[in-house]
């Protein structure tokens, strides 16, 4: 039920100057169910409102977002670019305040999973940024979503710790498949994380082309791999390289 | 140094004290009484049953009026931080009940109500109001969009965002309005009972002064300054420091 049909005639807005932008036109995409879907674009090109749009935070728009046959609405888990914790709450409440119902064990059984089980009752603001964002990763898998949405969540997080969150990241949605839709602009990571990639242009946004990774799940570590696969991509769609 | 930081209170506070004895001695007359005279009338006071009544009920009006001023006050103003048009509808009045000088709050509310007790307090509320407002506006017109959207977005419904999402960014305003509130609503209160009411600490200042007593005139103000001390060191303080534990 949760795969997603995206048709966004156009969405624009206007800045302080009084100057209509149009952040996206023509947007026709369908995300089929339990993928995890890299959304590959230039810095600004509004994939953060396209995320912003599908989590119906901004409801400004001409189009439809439709999810699966049913017209139930799904649980959506949002992974912010910045973590959005609450500084004044604990680890924990920060979790257990985005569940209905605080389940003690499903917060439990995350917070081994990423590692985080000792810093529970502690404050955000003691936290390092890399902690921070697996709390935002828990608190988003902890609701059981259908669709799971990700605005560059390891952006500023260095390399080792990335590569670490990453590891978790894939763990937890293999335990529980969903739809994810992950927006970032680095084309290694959407390689080492995705089932299909989608290019997308600079504003106004639209799709540019769409791209299966091939590469088995077991190989995603494997570096050469990666790059070979990116070379390829170059050599096949070259109108991609000015995206990024 | 820490020893130092302690004592330097206690050191100020002495210096202060014997500067008032040195003067009382200097001057030599009874409208500047010595410090221990003084104690000696606020121990009198309190044990005839005098001040902790006067006292007593004069703090009731505060605490009603405090409670119903600083009550509206968030609502208000969580109102028109949250609503542009509310809030540039309304921004004249607020600037019209800012101004508006207490005395003539105060006398219009006892002409219009008659010299009763709720006309009393609606005289102190229709003055502190104002300042709560826009004290509370200001914290909801910041409010963090970011956090707003997350709530938002995990469904937390309404109560759980005012909770846990609103009230603890508008904690330092409204701590804020609570601390210039109990400095503004006394003093009001003492004006409001001088002229309409016939007990309170307002009331027996009046008295006193009508006597030339000086002595307890200081009496009562060092009553008071200890009880509104005690607001903030027992009350207060314990709540800001339960309230920011998580800051770092």
């Amino acid at each position: 039920m949760s795969d997603i049909h995206i048709d966004i005639q156009n969405k624009t807005y206007t800045t302080a100057d009084s100057v209509q932008h149009t952040a996206i036109a023509n947007l026709k995409l369908t995300l089929p169910e339990n993928n995890f879907v890299c959304l590959v674009g230039p810095s600004g090109c509004g994939k953060t409102t396209l995320l912003n749009i599908i989590a119906s935070l901004d409801t400004q728009y001409k189009g439809e977002i439709t999810f699966g046959q049913q017209h139930k609405k799904p649980k959506i888990g949002y992974i912010f670019q910045n973590p959005r914790l609450l500084p004044w709450r604990t680890v924990r409440e920060n979790i257990e305040l985005a569940l209905t119902y605080a389940s003690a064990a499903i917060i439990d059984s995350l917070l081994e999973t990423m590692q985080l089980t000792h810093i529970q009752h502690k404050y955000p603001e003691h936290l390092s940024l890399g902690m921070s964002r697996r709390i935002a990763i828990i608190r988003a898998f902890a609701i059981n979503p259908d669709i799971l949405l990700m605005d560059e969540p390891f952006v500023s997080l260095d390399a080792p710790t990335a590569r670490q969150v990453r590891g978790l990241l894939i763990d937890l949605w293999q335990q529980r498949p969903h739809t994810i839709l992950f927006v970032t602009h680095d084309l290694r990571e959407a390689i080492a994380l995705a089932d299909q990639l989608v290019f997308l242009s600079a504003a106004p946004m639209s799709v540019v082309s769409k791209v299966k990774v091939t590469i088995p799940r077991a190989d995603r570590n494997n570096e050469e791999k990666i790059e070979n696969f990116r070379q390829q991509l170059f050599t096949h769609y070259p109108d991609i390289i000015s995206l990024l | 140094m820490n020893l130092a930081n302690k004592a330097l209170p206690t050191l100020s506070f002495l210096l202060l004290i014997t500067i008032w004895h040195g003067l009382a001695l200097y001057i030599n007359d009874p409208s500047l009484p010595l410090p221990s005279v003084v104690l000696h009338v606020l121990w009198q006071e309190i044990i005839s049953g005098q001040l902790p009544h006067h006292l007593g009920l004069t703090l009731f009006r505060l605490i009603i009026s405090f409670s119903i001023a600083m009550f509206l006050g968030c609502a208000i103003g969580i109102a028109l931080g949250r609503n542009k048009t509310l809030d540039v509808f309304f921004d004249n009045w607020l600037v019209i009940f800012l101004n508006i000088p207490a005395l003539v709050t105060i006398i219009l509310c006892y002409v219009w109500f008659g010299l009763s007790e709720s006309a009393a307090i609606l005289a102190v509320v229709i003055n502190k109001l104002p300042n709560v407002i826009v004290t509370i506006r200001e914290g909801a017109k910041a409010l963090d969009r970011d956090l707003l959207e997350m709530a938002r977005c995990y469904q937390f419904g309404k109560r759980k965002t005012f909770l846990h999402v609103i009230w603890p960014q508008l904690h330092p305003f409204v701590m804020a309005a609570t601390r210039s509130g109990l400095a503004l609503i006394w003093k009001i209160i003492l004006v409001v009972e001088l002229l309409g009411r016939s007990d309170g600490m307002g009331y027996q200042i009046h008295l006193f002064f009508q006597l030339f007593d000086v002595a307890s005139i200081l009496a009562y103000t060092i009553a008071f300054i200890t009880v509104i001390q005690s607001i903030e060191l027992f009350i207060l303080k314990p709540l800001d420091k339960k309230a920011l534990r998580w800051k770092r």
